[in-house]
């Protein structure tokens, strides 16, 4: 079973990264852009039968290392 | 007094601390973060460096390591640890130290000497400066810029609990003073019992005159005391 996890930054936490990239993006002429946050995207593959078990172990995963809940927030998705 | 240098794949600054703990009299040992087995220890020191190439982010696999087990077990029995630079980033992945470090605010890695202000010298770590003392430590880190919620930060202050500021030669803590953005210009935080300390300045690379000066000695010293 496939999952995806996206981890973003939580909303005032400040994001220079992406800041750069949107002002970046702004010079190539695309100026109607709003906002851009970089994240992290994560694919991750399961040897897990029942979907909410193996939902219940990523979510695990994210919580022990794969994000910073004091600045990160998490997205599990099911590939 | 007998300490322990934990060294991860990718520490760079576990040589130079030991150089200074020895310096400084102490018996140091250096401990492989496969190991499961802490020597007795009065200080653990998390050196400076890169471990696991800042994989994931700063800290964040040295931070789930074997032997961090062992070093929460002796920091909660009230073992003195030290976490510089990139073991202050460990230190906030472990949960020993609250809050995290972000990419420095303008985006550059940044090597140079800056002052700090010793904010508390009333703990085991700096009894051996003045209050408000001002020091020239050098700073070399890409993640530095300390961020916490509100409520820990009103901790911070009301307890004391802030450990060194960036300030200017002058001592004045503003935004210029301010290298890398961090939150109220913290460079560095003690736990609630004072027993653990986190910073970004690298104390131990201001040991001798001949390569800097010795502004960092009394850190080392204080402990000894």
């Amino acid at each position: 079973m496939k999952f995806s996890v996206t981890v973003t930054l939580k909303k005032d936490v400040l994001d220079p990264q992406g800041k750069v990239v949107q002002n970046t993006l702004i010079n190539l002429g695309l100026d109607n852009l709003k906002e851009i946050r970089q994240g992290k995207y994560f694919e991750i593959e399961i040897d897990e039968k029942d979907q909410n078990t193996a939902k219940k172990k990523i979510d695990l995963m994210c919580k022990k290392l794969l994000a910073n809940l004091i600045i990160e927030n998490y997205k599990i998705s099911k590939l | 007094m007998r300490s322990s240098v934990i060294v991860f794949p990718g520490s760079n600054c576990d040589r130079d601390i030991s150089v200074a703990l020895e310096k400084m009299q102490f018996k140091n040992q250096m401990v492989w973060h496969k190991d499961t087995v802490l020597p007795k220890s009065d200080l653990i020191v998390i050196p400076g460096g890169f471990s696991y190439g800042d994989y994931l982010r700063s800290g964040a696999i040295a931070g789930k390591s074997l032997i961090i087990d062992e070093v929460i077990k002796a920091a909660n029995s009230g073992c003195l640890i030290l976490g510089i630079c990139n073991g202050f980033q460990i230190l906030t992945e472990t949960g020993l130290l609250k809050g995290t470090l972000l990419r420095n605010k303008n985006l550059k890695f940044i090597n140079k000497d800056v002052n700090i202000k010793v904010t508390n010298n009333n703990t085991k770590f700096t009894s051996k400066y003045k209050a408000n003392q001002i020091l020239k430590i050098n700073i070399a880190h890409n993640e530095g810029n300390y961020f916490t919620d509100r409520n820990h930060l009103d901790e911070l202050c009301k307890d004391n609990l802030i450990a060194f500021k960036y300030c200017d030669e002058k001592g004045n803590i503003n935004m210029e003073s301010n290298p890398n953005g961090a939150i109220e210009n913290i460079a560095g935080i003690y736990n609630p019992k004072k027993n653990i300390l986190g910073m970004m300045p690298h104390p131990e690379r201001m040991i001798d005159n001949l390569i800097s000066n010795t502004d960092g000695a009394d850190l080392f010293l204080s402990i000894l005391n």
